[in-house]
């Protein structure tokens, strides 16, 4: 438990305001997001628990909360609250019309109830809470209506319910953030099983419900230490999932928004689990095809491990240049911008046991045949701690990029491109101009040792080869498989 | 084999060629550091010829370690390394020395990558079976343990996969370890675990013992079909078929049933889409009287779901569930309580639904028999012929020949055509190709009067259609009509319409007249083909479109074979001459491409040769 109270979380204004902001990212991107697109028509779905109904639904009007002395109170709450667990079917819009509305009035009541009242929070409320937004909420979610559903082309599909469910979701943050609640006592009904299905909620496609739960896990996390240890496992299983199973949760971006704020706050040193949650889930996630979609938020996460421990720096590149995307320029160019992220806080002690590495891949970027992937990695000579690292190693870095920089220098079809390597080609030459003498001398006879070491290996194959059908033949009862 | 792993050991390595020092081992562990990934990857795809030259000593002893050590790599890199261990029993020397493998493969059951750890299980599988059984228990099993008990997810949710393969041939104190480390994997921390050991449920209950099936199996079926995570509760009715099957009729009723009966009420709809996309084989693991009792109206729940993905799987199974009804009660089932949910599905509000509905909805006449389809199949085919939608109507006319066979198609073909027109013009190319697709097997089950009378402008129109698939099929088509209904008949019925659109303004259109003499020639015979076709053809090749004259060429060279040899001396020949002189370049390749593949007699015709031309 004490590891746990030396953990701080960040508010959520806090993280969203820095996660929601992506740095340098988009800064280059010269694609305009397909997200930030006008909303065309859009879709409502409602859960999946509505079998067709039979019966309108009745309920007895209530009086209202302030009209009753306050004795009567807490009674009459209690009431309004098993009220509110009756649920309605939205997708048909003509049922139970006056009925919705009073659930629809009654919430708005109970929102401002638990905002204003005082000591209406006794120990029997909480279960009752618990269980209308149990009721409410929990459910499985409908089939998306696309087999092929792509956020960032189609829009989302939104939940029919909204009307009461967005008040029963206020009504909870209230209920949460309100100065009484005890979370002593509402751990007894807040438990595993309740964090359990909230996150499965994440999966929403309404975007709407998915920025409510994100308030309502934060909260949680925030007050229920013991639930500490097992919302982020569970987060863990749910990333695991979603990169080698399903490649579908609509969530991650919200679940990573909480999650930098609960990094900023990890004790020193880190514990073995969180590394394991860096090293083995967070960086997986680079892989993913909706990379787009969550992007900003994971390199948040990334670059405030790096701020509260330097000695990751090495793994976490490692694990970039592992996943470094093969065909997709444009995840290309968000990889280059988390890199420069990264660059930016990045110690020289660290940077000197990366960098052969790095620019061996920096330098296949350059080259890039995508001008935004060259332009994006060429926009690093513009960083002046990035130049001031790159200086101070150039003896190792110039023999890395060189062949590249020379050989686009002449060939790349952008004549931007080339203007920009043109710069980096005389920021070399001022920085080192001796090695680059050297190597700008040895260009030509290095490609031809390059070329013949080629003719070598080719020959070596082929020799192989030769002798892999000797045997072949030699052996007819199948000694090579094939 | 096992005296060919010994010959090859003996003289096998490079060594027997006198040249060992070509190949040292360092040589080809650079071809497999290449740091170009590319070149890494070629090389690991070539491993088999590496250990080759390295003899299987060198391999066992040098090769695999290196490889056991270096897995850090691309995780392509990783996958071919994988797949390319599972064929390698031979190349370190035969099933003695198999386990040798199993350190490289063992590591590669560890990765992250699904797909990498996939196939070294695949291959850790396969050479299992090249395990002694001594070697299986020493080497074999152990690696199962140590993966079942991993600390990653990654390594359990492999060892899941290993369980099946060894417990047959292991003895009694090992296989129950075995056992017990599959119970634990059933109860794991991790979901991703419980989904994998959920997914081998059946396959291991299928090598157990029965006792063990009843005692152990059927309780992590149970725990693993009320799993809180509805993505194991949904891998749990897969191993329900299996399981079933395995048990005597009388323990089904209290060991699985239960279950069952709350998987297909599940409040997830995944599970009870599992439920719906496996019901015949569940109907055929849990016998008649079950069917009969539970399985009935449990598929008319699934029938009636709330969620359309259900009621399309269900729909889907329609057919095949009331062919395996025991016969004796089977009409009646059929009639009181599928029947009934049948009609509400065809006019439900899913076209997913419907359409699955109406691809098998058909196959339930030769069920009821004739009576019982006219009566109450029949309206239900005329509703969903005039569905807004035009898969539904699609999937019904695709299975006009269940219908035929039963009550005769004249039945239905007053509906029948209002629909084919209206398909035939659909605003979507794609439905109209799949209407033309239907046509031969609608021509055949209506007749030649009905078809000629009704069909046949249709098929003509298509041949002028705007898209160049439709028009191809629709060439296509023709062939296989005049296949059904006879050379007589496309003389008099297609031959003249297809002819008169040689002199069409449209050369899209003349060129059509060309495909389909390509299509229709030999199934026409000689004398239509000589007497009818060729003059058109030979006129062509004077059009002003190159298009049209260099396709010329081409159908000359097609319908050569059914002309007989004076024709092409003394008609075709001089056409193909001129042709070949043209000052169309590709007019001129194709009319030298049509001449070289007829074999004149004289040699005259000498092929010049092809470049000149393109000089």
């Amino acid at each position: 438990m004490s590891a746990y109270s030396t953990e701080r979380i960040l508010p959520v204004q806090a993280m969203s305001s820095a996660a929601t902001a992506p740095p340098s990212v988009d800064k280059v991107d010269g694609f305009s997001r397909k997200s930030v697109r006008k909303a065309k028509q859009k879709r409502a779905q409602s859960s999946s628990q509505f079998r067709s109904q039979d019966k309108p639904i009745e309920l007895v009007q209530l009086p209202l909360l302030k009209d009753v002395s306050a004795q009567e109170q807490p009674e009459l709450f209690l009431k309004k609250l098993q009220q509110c667990c009756t649920l309605f079917d939205f997708m048909d819009t003509l049922s139970d019309l006056k009925m919705k509305e009073y659930k629809r009035s009654t919430l708005n009541e109970l929102v401002d109830y638990v905002t204003v009242s005082r000591g209406y929070l006794t120990e029997q409320t909480y279960p009752e809470v618990v269980k209308m937004v149990s009721c409410n909420i929990f459910r499985t979610l409908p089939p998306s209506d696309s087999n092929e559903f792509d956020p960032e082309e189609d829009e989302p599909t939104l939940e029919a319910s909204w009307p009461h469910l967005q008040l029963v979701y206020e009504f909870f943050i209230r209920f949460l953030e309100s100065q009484e609640f005890q979370p002593s006592i509402a751990k007894k009904y807040i438990d595993q099983k309740f964090v359990l299905q909230l996150l499965e909620l994440f999966d929403s496609e309404d975007p709407r419900e998915r920025d409510c739960l994100k308030t309502v896990l934060h909260r949680i996390y925030g007050k229920f230490l013991g639930l500490r240890a097992f919302i982020r496992k569970q987060i863990n299983n749910i990333f695991l999932g979603f990169v080698y199973e399903t490649e579908h949760f609509n969530g991650v971006a919200e679940l990573l928004e909480i999650l930098g704020s609960i990094i900023n706050g990890f004790a020193l040193p880190l514990k073995a689990e969180h590394k394991q949650f860096l090293v083995k889930v967070l960086l997986p996630l680079h892989s993913a095809r909706s990379l787009s979609l969550f992007h900003a938020q994971l390199a948040y996460c990334i670059v405030q491990f790096l701020e509260k421990d330097p000695t990751l720096t090495e793994p976490v590149i490692r694990g970039l240049l592992k996943f470094w995307p093969k065909t997709c320029s444009q995840k290309e160019v968000m990889f280059l911008g988390e890199l420069e992220e990264i660059l930016d806080v990045i110690e020289p002690t660290q940077f000197v046991k990366i960098q052969e590495p790095l620019f061996k891949q920096i330098s296949r970027c350059v080259s890039s045949p995508h001008f935004q992937v060259a332009e994006r990695a060429l926009y690093y000579w513009n960083n002046e701690y990035i130049m001031s690292l790159i200086e101070e190693n150039s003896s190792v870095i110039l023999p890395i990029m060189f062949a590249s920089l020379y050989r686009i220098s002449k060939e790349h079809w952008n004549p931007a491109i080339s203007a920009l390597i043109y710069n980096v080609l005389k920021a070399f030459m001022e920085m080192n101009s001796a090695l680059f003498d050297d190597l700008a001398a040895t260009y030509k006879s290095d490609r031809q040792r390059e070329k013949k070491k080629e003719k070598e290996r080719e020959d070596l194959w082929r020799k192989l080869e030769e002798l892999e059908l000797r045997r072949g033949i030699q052996n007819s009862d199948g000694i090579i498989p094939t | 084999s096992a005296g060919s792993c010994h010959s090859v050991s003996s003289s096998g390595m490079a060594g027997a060629d006198g040249d060992d020092s070509l190949y040292p081992i360092a040589v080809l562990i650079d071809e497999l550091r290449n740091e170009d990934v590319q070149l890494r990857l070629n090389s690991i795809k070539k491993l088999s010829t590496i250990a080759l030259a390295l003899g299987v000593e060198r391999t066992r002893t040098e090769l695999l370690p290196f490889l056991t050590d270096t897995i850090y790599d691309e995780d392509e890199v990783l996958l071919a390394l994988a797949e390319q261990l599972g064929n390698f029993t031979m190349l370190v020397g035969g099933p003695e020395y198999v386990h040798c493998l199993l350190p490289p493969l063992e590591s590669l059951a560890t990765v992250e990558e699904t797909v990498v750890r996939d196939k070294a299980v695949e291959s850790l599988r396969k050479i299992s079976h090249e395990h002694s059984p001594v070697d299986l228990e020493v080497h074999f099993e152990p690696l199962v343990k140590r993966l079942a008990s991993g600390d990653w997810f990654t390594s359990r949710t492999s060892a899941c996969g290993l369980f099946s393969v060894c417990y047959p041939r292991v003895s009694s104190t090992v296989k129950a370890e075995i056992r017990q480390h599959f119970r634990n994997l059933c109860s794991d921390d991790t979901p991703m675990v419980r989904r994998a050991a959920a997914s081998k449920l059946g396959e291991f209950a299928k090598v157990l013992e029965l006792e063990y099936v009843k005692s152990d199996i059927i309780s992590l079926f149970t725990a693993l079909a009320s799993d809180e995570q509805d993505s194991v509760r949904l891998l749990a009715v897969e191993a329900c078929v299996s399981i079933a099957t395995l048990l005597p009729q009388e323990d089904l009723e209290t060991l699985v049933m239960p279950t069952l009966r709350q998987a297909a009420e599940d409040k997830s709809w995944r599970v009870r889409y599992m439920v719906a996309d496996k019901f015949s084989e569940l109907q055929k693991a849990v016998g008649p009287e079950i069917t009969k009792n539970d399985l009935v109206p449990a598929f008319q729940n699934l029938l009636k779901d709330c969620e359309a993905e259900v009621r399309a799987a269900a729909a889907n199974k329609v057919k095949e569930f009331c062919e395996n009804l025991p016969e004796d009660s089977r009409e009646t089932i059929i009639m009181t309580h599928i029947l009934p949910c049948v009609k509400e599905l065809v006019s439900d509000t899913n076209q997913h639904v419907k359409s699955a509905l109406a691809s098998v909805i058909m196959g339930l006449s030769t069920i009821l028999g004739k009576d019982n389809t006219i009566e109450h199949l029949l309206p239900l085919f005329l509703a969903q012929l005039k569905d807004e939608c035009p898969e539904v109507r699609l999937n019904i006319i695709s299975n006009l020949d269940c219908v035929n066979e039963v009550i005769g198609i004249r039945q239905l073909s007053q509906s029948l055509l209002p629909a084919i027109v209206e398909l035939a013009e659909d605003a979507k190319w794609r439905v109209r190709l799949a209407i033309i697709e239907y046509m031969p097997l609608l021509a055949g089950q209506l007749g030649v009067e009905f078809f000629d009378e009704k069909l046949n402008s249709l098929c003509m129109a298509w041949l002028v259609d705007h898209v160049y698939a439709i028009r191809e099929a629709a060439t296509c088509n023709l062939t296989k009509l005049v296949e059904k209904f006879g050379a007589e008949w496309a003389q008099n019925t297609i031959v003249p319409k297809v002819l008169g659109m040689a002199n069409d303004p449209n050369y899209l259109h003349r060129m059509t007249t060309l495909f389909c003499i390509n299509a229709l020639s030999e199934a026409c015979g000689q004398e239509i083909t000589t007497k009818h076709m060729l003059p058109v053809v030979l006129k062509m090749s004077n059009d002003q479109v190159a298009n049209v004259r260099f396709n010329v060429a081409k159908s000359l060279q097609k319908i050569g074979p059914v002309l007989d040899s004076n024709c092409l001396q003394t008609e075709v020949k001089p056409v193909l001459e001129k042709l070949a002189a043209d000052q169309d370049i590709d007019v001129k390749y194709f009319a030298q491409e049509a001449i070289r593949g007829r074999d004149y007699d004289d040699d005259d015709l000498e092929a010049p040769d092809i470049t000149l031309y393109s000089l």
